[in-house]
């Protein structure tokens, strides 16, 4: 990876305190586990950024080598990879999603 | 791919692990799995998942992967058993 990819990516993922990597966007989600994410921080009421993946082919690939996680969604806070819908349905479902984003 | 070649390939990563594998939607390429491992111990979730990532990398990622999406639930087996 380029270091120009490589600061593009930390810079993308610092334009939110609560980022999330997707697949489409909050308001049209393109695939089922994105959209889930969106739901549960929806339910939180804590506001968040996205960026939409499959417009940023090179952003894609390069976010899965950055952060060794191959898979979208990818859900950021302070910048420190929080997980993809698995962990983020079970973060919420433990009660433990709202102090980690209000933290 | 089949269930049997996704567990297999997390097996050859975490030996001791007990992995179960669902084809969710009969294609070959949506799946739900369970890993019960030691190696889980004292790590965190994307620790966790990464470690499984990593044994299935080639299959994940790439305009041929055959893996379009792969749930993960872990556990170690001191978790596995109060569940």
């Amino acid at each position: 990876m380029t270091d120009e990819l490589r600061k593009r990516i930390a810079d993308t993922i610092a334009r939110g305190r609560v980022m999330l990597f997707m697949k489409g966007n909050p308001a049209m989600p393109q695939c089922g586990f994105s959209a889930s994410v969106v739901g549960i921080l929806k339910q939180t009421g804590v506001p968040f950024d996205s960026y939409n993946i499959l417009a940023d082919q090179e952003l894609r690939e390069g976010l899965k080598e950055y952060s060794s996680w191959p898979t979208f969604p990818q859900l950021y806070v302070d910048g420190k990879l929080i997980g993809g819908a698995d962990i983020v349905r079970d973060l919420h479902q433990k009660g433990e999603l709202t102090k980690i984003l209000a933290s | 791919m089949t269930p049997d070649d996704v567990r297999s390939r997390i097996q050859a990563a975490l030996p001791d692990a007990d992995v179960s594998v669902i084809d969710t939607t009969g294609g070959g390429d949506h799946f739900d799995a369970t890993v019960v491992s030691a190696a889980f111990s004292g790590k965190g979730a994307v620790e966790r998942h990464r470690l499984i990532y990593a044994a299935l990398n080639d299959a994940i990622t790439g305009p041929r992967a055959p893996i379009h999406a792969l749930a993960l639930t872990t556990a170690t087996p001191e978790e596995y058993q109060r569940k």
